[in-house]
This record gives structure tokens, C-alpha cells and sequence, in this order.
């Protein structure tokens, strides 16, 4: 052979690797992650007592977030809420890491499909929710996908880096919001600071257990998210789209090859991708908030990333993922009231969870035996 | 220094990779070592120098036993390796990557540049290893870069030194100079180890030769009297045929005609220079070449991957200059690419994936953006079974599949069905004598059933073999023309040195 040595990969590239994970592979899919997670939140503990909180506390701390996530029907349903926009944003940031596209964009993609399923959503006037409701829904889509499209086309056209385009769109999705959200006719009337109109009831996505106790917020975003996250499986392993998506990431020399449009495929992923994160960012305003305002986003694009990288870019690996986040966040609050906890701890569990994800070393030197037997067999494959 | 392996047995999980491997190195002697890809070969070496320890067994040095905890202590021990991809940092001199972890020092651990400059002269010329120490390594040829691994392993003392496949990135001029180094190392008395799966090469130049297969010692050579037949019958276990059958072919009208074609590398230089030539039906036309007079461009640019910058393509009397990959696949022409690892394959695909690679988008394996997976691992099973891929499953990631395996995979996907025309680039490169031999057999079958075949490769041996005419290229051009049945290696070879008459 002579192929040269191997060229040094870029960050983005090394994380994009480790992404995604080789189908059946029990330590990868299952163990890795697990692990990941237990450590974490071993070291959050730790973090605790380094800054002086008292054992009593720190166990304290842990059944609230036990409590508060899964411990109760209301627990239950918040969970499942904070859950299902990561769930759909980690599904188009895992079609992304499949096809080799780094998207950090999907916070700017999140912001724009809401914005546009608010404007849909209070607009029209006068129409059954089964019209309005899915009409608002496809605005945020739509807009999400040619917000991630222009980054795209980018990329197809010029060669810019996916990365350094949707930060930068980012931060353009930022500023714009601020805009529309100051301005009419998004800007609620009668008000200086900046918040939308209110969704119109026909376009509010209905709850799921009202009629149990209307204060549970669990809403038909999360059937949506559930269907998502069969579709993306569909398109992904049994469609010719998603062959192509997949090897263009794992070997855009192959795919070329093969015939494959590169550039083509680039734009179709990143709208995808986007509209994944539109219909987030849709589900939040239509399901949860009701109307747009400053930050409504929350950083969920931004914790998609993590819940696609801890789902290791596969659907389902998604859908446990986002409900550990969701978890997370619904416990998190009760921590920080039952245990007078920082819920910046959890933003600190999650952030180790993607170290110990992105660094799959470091879980084998701190938990040796969970990976043993795979560098025997990988060198026995020699 | 004299080495012994004794009953030296590594395995991995379930996986016997050497069993029972006795092997004696000496000094002043080169010990040949020959195996087909997976025999075992590097496993072996890398229990000698020290990066993997046996499970059971022994190394004796001089007659006394040694354990090595890592490489550092078989380097110690004056264990050298040169590693068949190099490790050397390109952006450096060849001083500096030679003094590279042992540099010596001035006060306040600056690097003393000067001492290192004249230890690597001062090697150089002892062992008649020329080449600049200040040479940056990018920018010198991949010879040079070899004898720069040979330099920093002498420079770290090492009195037995191990070849991984040395001749493998080496043109054949520079194999020649190759072996005037490892011949001269002989003489001053290292202890040499060449591994390779290349016969010529261990007959011309090894004092002993051993042969493994399958983990296992199995057969000795002496180089004098053993002949490749006997050595190739070792390695693979059965009799190998190395001649293709001649047919005196009749070939039919012509199929590809190239017409003043003229294409850009990366860099937009002109790397094939206005060619012309043509490819009959039932016809093998191999080009010969040294790497890097155009061909890659020149493939590239028949199979749709780079843009003509002039002249004209035309295949069954259709223009197809400027048409995409895919439509030249549509019209039957295979291809069969240069590096299976780079574009041949996805090594986290699996075989059945790899499989459709190309074919994917139409019926049978789909239709509309529907994927038809029963009939793509049918196919899949089918070329496993017609192109004897040795694989535990058609689920198997391609990437666990040995060499040979893996390119007899890319030839079945690519002849495996009805074809008209293959472009097949180094379609034996790297893999071992039973494949080469399978895979020759596949591309003169599909030539007897009429397809056009061009066969790119720098293997001069594959050119002479299958071709039923040769054409040779240099600096772009076509500079000879020869008859397969005819030719002679050395009229090619001169051709391919630019040496016309």
C-alpha cells in the first residue's frame, strides 16, 4: 500500500468520528454512553463536596434529581417535555454527524422555525386547529431548513466550513429574533420590551393529560418527536437518500466514487437537519411557551449537540439521550428546590458527559475493564 | 548479534495470529521473511521489537532470554524497525527527525543542531546512506525518506534491524538502490530481517528465506536453490499458477477511443499531455508506468472524476468527454479504483453495503428512495460466493477484511454483473499472490467475454501478464507501444524510464 501517512484530522472531524457509532456494537452503543453518564454524575457529586456542600446534601441532591425526573406522574410528564425538542434537534444533528456535517447551528435554526410557527400561529385567523396546527408546525420547519440550507450551500458552493457558518448564522438567527421580536408585526401590541403575539389556541399543540390534571405539560410534540424518530431511522438505514448521507460521511472519496452528488447531498442533509430543528424550536412555542420571546430557545440547540453525540447519531440512541437531558433538566429543578442545589450543576454533569464521549480513552483508563475485550478483537482482526 | 525466537505463540482473544514460530536471525545475514497479508508476518516482528508480548514462548539474544516490557526496551537491546508507513514528521529536517526523543542538547536544553548535523553525516557515509541532513522531508522523494528511517534507526545503535515491507512505496530504481543498502548493512555485520510477500525480491537479495502461513513456520528456503513456484506454493498452501493464458484473442471494433486527451492535476499542471489511443472489444490494453506520470490523472479523467481540460472521450461511438461517474457507470463501464481503502470501499460499511456502493440507486436494490435490502445482500452473497471473499458475514464491516479480501469484494461488485468496459487501476496492489492470481483469472474472463479492459498499473509484472497490448507512459505522454505476446521486460522497463528508441 502506499497511501500516505495519515493526515492529522481536524477537531471537528475527530469528534464527527466519534459520533458516530458502528451499528451493533454493544460497548460502543450501550456501554460507552452508560458509563459516560455514571461518571459524571460521580464527579458532579465530587464537585459538590469540593465546594464544600455536605454529604447529607449531595444524597439529598441525588434522590431529588431522581425524584423530580422519574419519580412521580408530574416528574414523569416533565421529563418527557424537556425531553422531546432535544429529542427532535438531536435527530437532525445526528443526520448531520452521519453525513460528516458538523451543524452547530441548530440553536439559530431552533430560534427561526419558532419565530415562524409563532407568526403562523397567531397570523391566521379562523381556522380548525387540524389546518392551523400543521400549518405553523411546517412555517417552523421550512424556516429552519433554509436557515441551515444557507450554510448548505456554503459549504457545496465555496467550500466554507459548516462549522464557522452556522456559528456565525447563529448569532445572525440571534439578532434577527431580537429584531422581529421588537418590531411589528411579530411584537406583541401595546408592549416596549421584546415578546411576541400569543399562539391562537387552534394552533397550540394539544395536551396529553389535561383531562388527568391540567397542570401536566406533556404535549403532542412528543407523539411527533416518537414518529420523528422512526422517520429518521427509515431515511437514514432504509432509504437510498440516507445511503448516501452515510457515505458521504464515512468516505466522501467512496461516495464520489460511487456517483454521488457531494454538494447535492451537503444542502439536502443541512435542510433536514434544519427543519429537525425547526419543528424543535416550533414544538417549544406551539407546545410549551405559546409565544416567542428573547433566549426562549435555551440553549437547546446547543444541548442537542450533546444528546446527539451521547446517542451516538443513531435515532434511537437519540431518544434515550433525550430523555436522559430531559431527565436531567426536569430533576435539575427539583434539586435546585428540594436541595438548594445549582441547577448549573447539571449544565456541568452534561458537559463531562460529552467529555467522557468525545474522549473514549479516558473512560477506558478510568474503568479499565469495560474495554478490553474489544482492543483484543480489534487487533485480532489484523 | 545473533536472535532467536523460540516457540513464540501470540493470540488475540480467539484469534492464533503466531503459533509456535521458531526463527533464527544472525548477524551478517539477511533472513527473508515471506507471508501472504495476514499470515502473520507484523505480529511477529512487533513481538521482537518489543510492542506486543507473546503469550508464550521466548526471545534469546546471544543466547540469553530478554523480556521486553515495550519498544523502548528492544530498542535498548538494539532492536531497530523501519516501519512500511514512515515516521517521520514531514515539516522537519532529516536531522531533526533523526535526532527526534534523543536529541543532544546545549545548555538550557536547546537543540544542538550542529552535532546532530554531523552524527547524521557521519552515519551517512559510513553506511553509504546518502542524503542531505538538512533536507526538509516533504520535499525529498520516498527513497530518501526510507533511508532516513534506516539512518535514525542506526543512529539509535541498533545492531538488528527489521524491514516491514520495505519495497512496497519504492519505485523500482529505488529498489534497486534499496537493496545495495540492506546488502551493504550485511556487511557491516547487522542482523537483518526483510519481511515482504514479494518473491523476487526475497530470492535476489535474502541469505535465508522462511515462509509463513497462517501463523505457523512453514517451510525454509535457500534462496540459491528455491524457486518461486516452491516459495508461492509455501505461502499459499497450494500450486499457483503465474502466467494468465494467452489466447490469441481477435478482438473487435473499437469501444474506447481517447482523442487528444489532456489533463490538470491539483496543482493545474498538465499531467497527461494530449494522448491518444483506443481500447477494442475483447481486448486487454494495460499501461505500464513509474507512479506519477499521469496515470491516476489520466483514470480519473476516463472515469468521470476530473474534468478533460481538452481533447475528447468516446465510448461506443458516444461522446462521454464531460459525463458525470454515474452515467458513465450507467453505460456498463466498471471501474476499479486505484485505492481500495481511499474510494474502492467504506471500511465502515458493511459488506453488503459496500457491496450496492454503486449500484444502489437503481432496481433491483431500489426504487424510488426506497433501499432494497434483501436484494442487496442477496447480490452481496452472491459475489462473496463467485469471488471467493473470505468474510464471517455479508454483515462483516468491510474494514475487517484482509487486503485481498477486501479488493476481490471491490472486483466482484465491479464485474460481478453485466459489463462492457472496466477501467481497473492497480487492481492487485498491496493484496496476496493467491488473490493476485484469482483476481487476474476474473479481469481475462470478462475480457473473453468481450468486454474493453484498461489496466493501469505499476506492477510491471500484472502489465506483462494480462495485456494483450502494452502501452507505456511517461511524463503524461504515451511514449511506446508494444505487442503483450511479444514484449519483453526489458524494452518496457527502458520505456518506462523514458528510454525510447
Amino acid at each position: 500500500m502506499t497511501e500516505a501517512a495519515p493526515k492529522p484530522a481536524p477537531v471537528a472531524e475527530d469528534i464527527l468520528r466519534k459520533a458516530v457509532a458502528s451499528r451493533f456494537d454493544f460497548r460502543e452503543i450501550i456501554a460507552l454512553p452508560v458509563i459516560s453518564v455514571v461518571i459524571a454524575l460521580i464527579l458532579g457529586a465530587v464537585t459538590m463536596l469540593a465546594t464544600g456542600v455536605g454529604i447529607e446534601t449531595i444524597g439529598r441532591s441525588f434522590v431529588a434529581l431522581f425524584v423530580g425526573s422519574f419519580g412521580s406522574v408530574h416528574a414523569l410528564s416533565e421529563t418527557l417535555t424537556s425531553a422531546t425538542p432535544l429529542i427532535l434537534c438531536g435527530l437532525g444533528l445526528a443526520l448531520g454527524f452521519r453525513a460528516g456535517l458538523f451543524n452547530i447551528g441548530a440553536e439559530g435554526q431552533l430560534i427561526l422555525g419558532g419565530i415562524a410557527a409563532v407568526a403562523v400561529g397567531f397570523m391566521l385567523t379562523g381556522l380548525p386547529t387540524i389546518i392551523h396546527l400543521p400549518l405553523a408546525i411546517i412555517a417552523g420547519m421550512v424556516a429552519g431548513a433554509l436557515w441551515a440550507s444557507i450554510a448548505g450551500w456554503l459549504k457545496a458552493a465555496t467550500g466554507a466550513h459548516e462549522v464557522i457558518t452556522t456559528i456565525m448564522l447563529n448569532f445572525i438567527a440571534y439578532r434577527l429574533t431580537d429584531y422581529l421580536l421588537r418590531n411589528p408585526p411579530i411584537q406583541k401590541e401595546g408592549r416596549t420590551d421584546p415578546i411576541s403575539e400569543s399562539v391562537l389556541a387552534s394552533a397550540q399543540l394539544p395536551k396529553l393529560l389535561a383531562g388527568l390534571d391540567p397542570s401536566l405539560r406533556i404535549h403532542f410534540g412528543l407523539i411527533i418527536a416518537l414518529v420523528a424518530v422512526v422517520l429518521v431511522y427509515w431515511l437514514l438505514f432504509r432509504s437510498t437518500v440516507g445511503f448516501e448521507f452515510r457515505a458521504s460521511g464515512a468516505n466522501p472519496d467512496a461516495a464520489r466514487y460511487a456517483g454521488m452528488r457531494s454538494g447535492w447531498i451537503i444542502v439536502v442533509v443541512m435542510a433536514c437537519a434544519g427543519a429537525l430543528a425547526g419543528l424543535a424550536g416550533a414544538n417549544q412555542v406551539l407546545g410549551v411557551l405559546g409565544r416567542a420571546s428573547p433566549n426562549f430557545s435555551a440553549g437547546i440547540g446547543f444541548d442537542a449537540i450533546a444528546v446527539a453525540l451521547l446517542g451516538r447519531s443513531h435515532p434511537v440512541g437519540v431518544l434515550f439521550a433525550g430523555i436522559l437531558f430531559g431527565a436531567l433538566q426536569a430533576g435539575g429543578r427539583q434539586m435546585q428546590v428540594a436541595a438548594g442545589v445549582s441547577i448549573d450543576l447539571i449544565a456541568i454533569i452534561q458537559a463531562l458527559i460529552i467529555v467522557f464521549i468525545a474522549a473514549p480513552l479516558l473512560v477506558r483508563a478510568i474503568v479499565p475493564w469495560s474495554f478490553r475485550a474489544r482492543a483484543g478483537a480489534r487487533a485480532g482482526a489484523r | 548479534m545473533d536472535i532467536e525466537l523460540r516457540g513464540i505463540t501470540k493470540r488475540f482473544g480467539s484469534v492464533v495470529a503466531n503459533s509456535d514460530v521458531n526463527l533464527k536471525i544472525r548477524a551478517g545475514e539477511i533472513l527473508g521473511l515471506l507471508g501472504e497479508n495476514g499470515a502473520g508476518k507484523t505480529t511477529l516482528m512487533n513481538v521482537l521489537s518489543g510492542l506486543y508480548r507473546p503469550d508464550e514462548g521466548e526471545i534469546l539474544i546471544d543466547g540469553k532470554p530478554v523480556y521486553f516490557r515495550g519498544a523502548g526496551d528492544a530498542i535498548r537491546a538494539g532492536i531497530g524497525m523501519v516501519h512500511q508507513h514512515f515516521m517521520l514528521v514531514p515539516v522537519f529536517t532529516v536531522a531533526e527527525n533523526v535526532v527526534l526523543g534523543v536529541e543532544p542538547v546545549k545548555a538550557l536544553d536547546r537543540l544542538d543542531i550542529k552535532t546532530a548535523r554531523a552524527q547524521v553525516r557521519a552515519i551517512s557515509t559510513e553506511h553509504g546512506l546518502e542524503v542531505d541532513p538538512d533536507a526538509i522531508i516533504e520535499e525529498i522523494p520516498v527513497g530518501l525518506q526510507q533511508r532516513v528511517e534506516i539512518i535514525k534507526v542506526l543512529f539509535r545503535s541498533a545492531s538488528a534491524i527489521i524491514f516491514d515491507e520495505p519495497t512496497a512505496v519504492l519505485t523500482p530504481q529505488e529498489v534497486v538502490e534499496f537493496f545495495g543498502i540492506i546488502r551493504s548493512l550485511r556487511e557491516a555485520g547487522k542482523a537483518l530481517v526483510f519481511i515482504t510477500h514479494k518473491l523476487g525480491e526475497v530470492l535476489q537479495v535474502a541469505d535465508r528465506i522462511s515462509v509463513l502461513r497462517a501463523g505457523k513456520i512453514v517451510g525454509e528456503g535457500d534462496p540459491k536453490t528455491a524457486t518461486s513456484a516452491d516459495l508461492a506454493e509455501m505461502m499459499v498452501g497450494r500450486p499457483v499458477r503465474f502466467a494468465i493464458e494467452k489466447r490469441t484473442t481477435s478482438p473487435g471494433g473499437p469501444l474506447l477511443e481517447v482523442k487528444g486527451l489532456t489533463v490538470l492535476n491539483e496543482r493545474d499542471e498538465i499531467a497527461v499531455r494530449g494522448i491518444d489511443f483506443t481500447v477494442r472489444e475483447g481486448e486487454i490494453v494495460g499501461i505500464a508506468g513509474v507512479q506519477g506520470n499521469g496515470q491516476t490523472e489520466l483514470v480519473e479523467a476516463l472515469t468521470g472524476l476530473r474534468r478533460a481540460a481538452a481533447g475528447t472521450v468516446t465510448f461506443a461511438g458516444n461522446d462521454i468527454t464531460h459525463a458525470s461517474a454515474r452515467e458513465r457507470h450507467r453505460q456498463l463501464i466498471a471501474h476499479i479504483p486505484e485505492d481500495r481503502q481511499r474510494s474502492g470501499l467504506i471500511a465502515d460499511f458493511t459488506v453488503a453495503e459496500n457491496a450496492v456502493l454503486d449500484r444502489y440507486y437503481a432496481p433491483p436494490f431500489s426504487s424510488g428512495i426506497l433501499m432494497h435490502w434483501p436484494e442487496a445482500y442477496a447480490e452481496a452473497a452472491r459475489i462473496v460466493r463467485d469471488f471467493d471473499v473470505r468474510t464471517a458475514s455479508i454483515h462483516t464491516h468491510a474494514g475487517n477484511l484482509s487486503g485481498g479480501n477486501q479488493q476481490k469484494l471491490v472486483v466482484g461488485r465491479e464485474l460481478g454483473h453485466d459489463t462492457k468496459f472496466l477501467i481497473a487501476a492497480q487492481p492487485t496492489r498491496g493484496i496476496d499472490v493467491g488473490s493476485i492470481e484469482y483476481i487476474h483469472e476474473r479481469i481475462a474472463k470478462a475480457r473473453d467475454e468481450g468486454d474493453g479492459i484498461l489496466i493501469v498499473s505499476t506492477e510491471l509484472d500484472e502489465v506483462m501478464s494480462l495485456s494483450d497490448r502494452i502501452l507505456v507512459m511517461f511524463r503524461g505522454r504515451i511514449v511506446a507501444e508494444f505487442d503483450g505476446r511479444t514484449a519483453t521486460v526489458k524494452e518496457v522497463g527502458l520505456a518506462m524510464a523514458g528510454v525510447v528508441s
